[in-house]
């Protein structure tokens, strides 16, 4: 019961985590036909924002501050990368985008290094309280984390599906042109969706860093982690990433538990079993 | 319908050239549709009347001339800014939100500019009782419809703009002819309520029928310009079509 309990916390927090890094990473697909591969970069800005706060910001208010600090500056870096660069490559071919925000992740490794360094740092947790459910301890941080992705999850889908501008993130895709003609601006939006994406990554960043060590090598490991959760939910659709995020936490966790070995290839395996039966993923469209 | 000359100027079009890449499709075009007026803009497969449009609202912009909507320079502009100065838009082929019901793209057209109205303006539920069928099929996906029923929603979300003047291109495209002559009679209404209207059409006997004057183009320049009773007994203009 103990271990039972303490597991599937672990594993939910782990999926909270992947949910909110690929919820953006799919948001942007799914609205702008983009890969983001920079998407771990800004994931690690964030991450590298809450560990240099932390020292000066302290306890649950001050962490608050600092995430949303890291929030704040990653929906403005990405803002400034849409409208600097990847607007020009717009209407380019898939492959000028891919290589722009690749260029974008070497960029931003370096740029990152000479701001932070290049050790690894560690980030105290803001909430030491323990809850006891079932027998077992859980850390009270585990369920804010669950808690964050829920409240991600809940605020999409208001916006993708009931106002107005979840709409026009649709129509955008569909026909731009027919979009814009009916007085949408479409620069703006495409703007305000790649930052709201970056700004996903940097709160998923911001969260994790409390709970991992933080340092270079951040964005890769996170964005292959992002892509892995992405495919077997489906390229651009929000629901598929919570699903996918799910399976792949619960995968990882018990190969963790029962094959310790072979437990970092688990993910990776779903993702090619999914691949082979279900190529758009389990929440996708067969279109694209 | 008063004549050109004593009403005042909706758009007007001066030497207008543009391109697709490297090839020169408007040339040096010039056309008017007066405040309140309705206007034909006719010409075989390729003259380039869905080019003038699309130079109008800003898709294709054009390379060099001038576009006044309404006094105000749109040549250059960005195509929402022209959609907020009054100019709406009625593409041909199935350009609905297939993705949305019936009910989010009017809710979307509504809110994107229908804000924008007057007090005196058309609201949803105006639009609504012209085109009572849409109500019906309110929580029906867009993309479902038939083509008569997408070409109501396209005029239902441009009229919801509360548009100063409406570009129709090819309305009647596809439709049954029970269709076009419900079509002919919202445009009479609409002409009623004093929009200016610019309107191209393979069919050119109904386009004439419901427009006070029209141009003939040819290759991307104008050839004709008449009033719709004399280029409906025009020879020339007849051969040039093709019809009759
Ligand atoms: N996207 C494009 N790229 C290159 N050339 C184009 C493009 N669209 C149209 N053209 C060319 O521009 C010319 C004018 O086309 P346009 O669509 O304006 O004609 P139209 O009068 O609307 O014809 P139709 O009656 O067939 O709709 C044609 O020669 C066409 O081949
Ligand atoms: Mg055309």
């Amino acid at each position: 019961m103990n271990t039972f309990v303490t597991e599937t916390v672990s594993i939910l927090t782990n999926a909270a985590m992947l949910f909110v890094v690929a919820a953006g990473l799919t948001l942007v697909f799914g609205a702008l036909r983009l890969i983001n591969m920079a998407h771990g970069s800004l994931f690690m800005v964030g991450a590298l924002t809450v560990a240099s706060l932390a020292s000066g910001l302290t306890g649950g208010w001050g962490f608050a501050v600092a995430l949303i600090a890291a929030v704040g500056l990653c929906a403005a870096l990405g803002a400034g990368i849409e409208i600097s660069i990847l607007r020009r490559l717009h209407d380019r071919e898939p492959l000028a985008q891919l290589l722009a925000t690749f260029a974008l992740v070497l960029v931003a490794a370096d740029l990152a290094q000479r701001v932070w360094g290049t050790s690894d740092r560690t980030v105290a947790t803001p909430v030491a309280g323990r809850f006891s459910v079932g027998g077992a301890v859980v850390p009270e941080y585990d369920l804010i984390v669950i808690g964050i992705a829920a409240a991600v999850a809940l605020g999409l889908w208001l916006l993708l599906a009931r106002t107005a501008t979840g709409w026009r993130v649709r129509a955008a895709v569909e026909d731009p042109e027919t979009l814009s003609v009916g007085g949408t601006n479409l620069a703006l939006l495409r703007t305000s969706v790649f930052a709201l994406g970056a700004g996903l990554a940097g709160l998923a960043g911001a969260a994790i860093a409390p709970l991992e060590s933080v340092g270079p090598g951040l964005d890769t490991q996170i964005i292959v982690a992002a892509f892995i959760v992405t495919v077997v939910g489906g390229l651009g659709s929000v629901v598929g990433a919570a699903l996918g995020a799910v399976v792949i936490a619960t995968v990882e966790g018990l190969g963790t538990l029962w094959v310790p070995s072979y437990a970092s290839s688990a993910g990776y395996l779903v993702m090619i079993l999914v691949l082979a039966v279900r190529p758009w993923g389990l929440f996708g469209t067969p279109d694209r | 319908m008063p004549h050109t000359t004593t009403m005042a100027t909706m758009l007007e079009l001066t030497d207008v050239d543009t391109y697709y890449g490297a090839s020169h499709i408007l040339q040096g075009l010039s056309l008017k549709v007066g405040a309140g007026e309705a206007v034909a803009l006719l010409g075989r497969n390729g003259a380039g009347k869905t080019t003038t449009m699309r130079s109008v609202l800003g898709l294709t912009p054009p390379k060099r001339g001038s576009i006044l909507m309404d006094g105000t320079e749109i040549a250059r502009a960005k195509t929402h800014r022209i959609a907020r100065q009054g100019v709406a838009f009625v593409a041909s082929g199935r350009r609905v939100f297939g993705g949305l019901t019936v009910a989010q793209n009017l809710e979307l057209a509504a809110r994107t500019l229908g804000k924008r109205a007057a007090a005196d303006g058309r609201t949803l539920e105006d639009v609504l009782t012209v085109f009572p069928k849409l109500r019906e099929l309110a929580d029906r996906r867009a993309g479902f419809l038939s083509g008569g029923e997408q070409q109501m929603l396209k005029l239902a979300r441009a009229l919801l703009g509360n548009p100063r003047l409406l570009l129709l291109d090819e309305p009647t495209e596809g439709l049954s002819p029970a269709v076009v002559s419900d079509l002919g009679r919202w445009l009479d209404r609409l002409r009623e309520q004093g929009l200016s209207i610019l309107l191209t059409e393979q069919n050119a006997l109904f386009a004439l029928a419901h427009v006070d004057r029209g141009y003939v183009m040819l290759k991307g320049r104008i050839t004709h310009e008449a009033s719709a009773e004399e280029l409906r007994s025009s020879e020339e203009v007849r051969a040039a079509l093709g019809v009759g």
